[in-house]
């Protein structure tokens, strides 16, 4: 295990090394390039001023807000349709609708009803994270044992009484599944909301530094919210293998 | 079983009618302020006007021809480099560090690198759509090389088959199924991407045509705009759909 990982080591840190000669041996004095020392200088300052961590506060406020409106929504409302194949039926021309609209083509009407902030940023994120809460819940609801509903049926449980005690548990494991992949994407959005048009976050820091020729400063922060990204994965990871046990495969997707 | 689907799909529209008029009923009464959101009939109106008359239908052409090429060039070179890398567990062993920081970094991030070297160009948005749609179809590419029955492999050895008819004959047909679900990913990352591109950098597309239009506060205009971007990516998802359906026949 551990040589893989040094294995997949060698290259990243090749890369780094021959950025680092060069451009040392053309003395790099460039508006578009840094030297991978540079941009570590200049990383390592905007961390230590607290920038840099302010950002990233900004950034991830939105994008959990969004992504526990969003996600918990979208959840409750995949248990419910997953439960009634009736309320399912009737609203599939809705749902398939609205399904296929790109999140970014929501960024001018969230920011003509909420203006710059954290509001424009948190509704797109929820809007997005809505979708895997809904379809990886309602997937898992509809894989639930069919002998459990007739439990349900001979114990002449109530609905409530019947989600909590039936169907949660049942789809737990891959709810949260579900929530590890939209907790992936909820970060992808608030990023991108902050790089094309909402004044706050790691996203704007970033598009400010590189309109002030700070090439430095830009991949600093571009790899700093890879820093982010593979944490954010990272955490969810641990918490699913320490509630759930055995890690259930991810499913891949975009946002 | 098929009248009973052709009857919820009714019921289904049905539903869907109900809310759009209840939408038109928010509005007409001044519930929500028509600045934010326009009724459903100014909406129709705007989307009528700006694909017969105005410059909507010409937006929409740049936006998908963008998408394309960008999404084209991605899956290939997507198929390409994730075969190589697939090819070879030590080949594997030594990306894996690049991708598994590349896999979850926000695509959108690398505009601003991007503006920075290319400027506000025809070439940066195209440039971050390949890059951004191209991991979704490399990763997927690599997981269906890395996932080949072993067996089939011993074959290829018993058979004296080279490297390239390997590659040719056992692991590009056992990885169709996951292309083509990395194809489709790529395919909404290409969409978003383009989006972004086109709002930062104002080139003709639906993009700049949504962001100026809640700049002049049209909401009409902009929701017709937003339409036409969902009917972009349905369109999309289906025509992947029916090429997957295809595709995989020999599978069911």
């Amino acid at each position: 295990m551990t040589a893989l990982d040094m294995r997949g080591a060698v290259i990243p840190l090749a890369l780094i090394a021959v950025a680092e000669l060069w451009a040392r041996a053309v003395d790099l004095q460039s508006d578009s390039l840094a030297a991978p020392s540079a941009i570590f200088m200049a990383g390592a300052k905007a961390l230590a001023s607290g920038e840099m961590l302010a950002a990233t506060g900004e950034t991830l406020v939105c994008a959990l807000g969004g992504l526990a409106i969003g996600f918990v929504l979208g959840a409750f409302t995949g248990i419910l349709l997953g439960i009634f194949r009736a309320l399912d039926h009737l609203s599939e021309v809705t749902f398939e609708l609205l399904r296929p609209i790109p999140s970014v083509a929501l960024i001018p009407v969230a920011m003509l009803i909420f203006g710059f902030g954290y509001w424009t940023e948190t509704s797109i994120v929820a809007f997005t994270t809505f979708w895997p809460g809904f379809l990886l819940t309602r997937a898992a609801v509809r894989g639930v044992e069919p002998r459990l509903f007739e439990v349900v049926r001979s114990l002449e449980m109530n609905l409530p009484d019947t989600i909590r005690k039936i169907v949660v548990p049942a789809v737990l494991p891959r709810m949260f599944v579900a929530l590890r992949l939209a907790a992936g994407i909820s970060l992808i959005v608030a990023v991108t909301v902050e790089i094309t048009a909402n004044p706050v976050g790691m996203g704007a820091r970033m598009m400010s530094a590189s309109q002030a020729l700070r090439p430095d400063l830009t991949f600093a922060y571009l790899l700093w919210i890879g820093v982010v990204g593979w944490s954010l994965n990272a955490v969810m990871e641990f918490v699913q293998k320490r509630l759930l046990g055995p890690a259930v495969p991810l499913p891949r997707s975009g946002a | 079983m098929i009248l009973q689907r052709l009857l919820w799909l009714a019921a289904s529209t049905a539903v869907f009618a109900a809310l759009v008029v209840i939408w038109h009923l928010v509005v007409e009464n001044g519930l929500i302020n028509r600045v934010f959101l326009p009724t459903p009939v100014s909406t129709w109106e705007a989307l009528y006007a700006g694909i017969l008359h105005g410059s909507l239908l010409g937006a929409w052409g740049e936006t998908v021809r963008r998408m394309i090429y960008g999404w084209l060039f991605a899956s290939l070179l997507g198929v390409v480099l994730g075969a190589l890398i697939g090819m070879s567990a030590q080949a594997r062993a030594y990306m894996s560090g690049i991708l598994e920081f590349i896999r979850p970094l926000p695509a959108s991030a690398v505009v601003p690198v991007a503006i920075v070297l290319l400027g506000l160009t025809e070439y940066m948005v195209l440039a971050v759509i390949a890059f951004g749609a191209v991991w979704p179809t490399l990763l997927a590419t690599v997981h269906g090389f890395a996932s080949v029955e072993p067996r089939l492999y011993e074959v290829g050895q018993s058979l004296r088959m080279s490297r390239w008819d390997v590659v040719r004959k056992i692991s590009l047909p056992n990885s169709v199924p996951d292309i083509l679900s990395g194809m489709r990913i790529s395919v909404t990352v290409a969409l978003i991407l383009t989006v972004v591109g086109e709002m930062l950098t104002g080139r003709p597309g639906l993009g700049s045509a949504i962001i100026s239009s809640a700049r002049m506060f049209q909401a009409p205009q902009l929701f017709a705009g937003v339409i036409l971007l969902g009917i972009t990516g349905y369109v999309s998802s289906i025509l992947l759909n029916l090429a997957e359906a295809r595709l995989l026949r020999w599978r069911s």
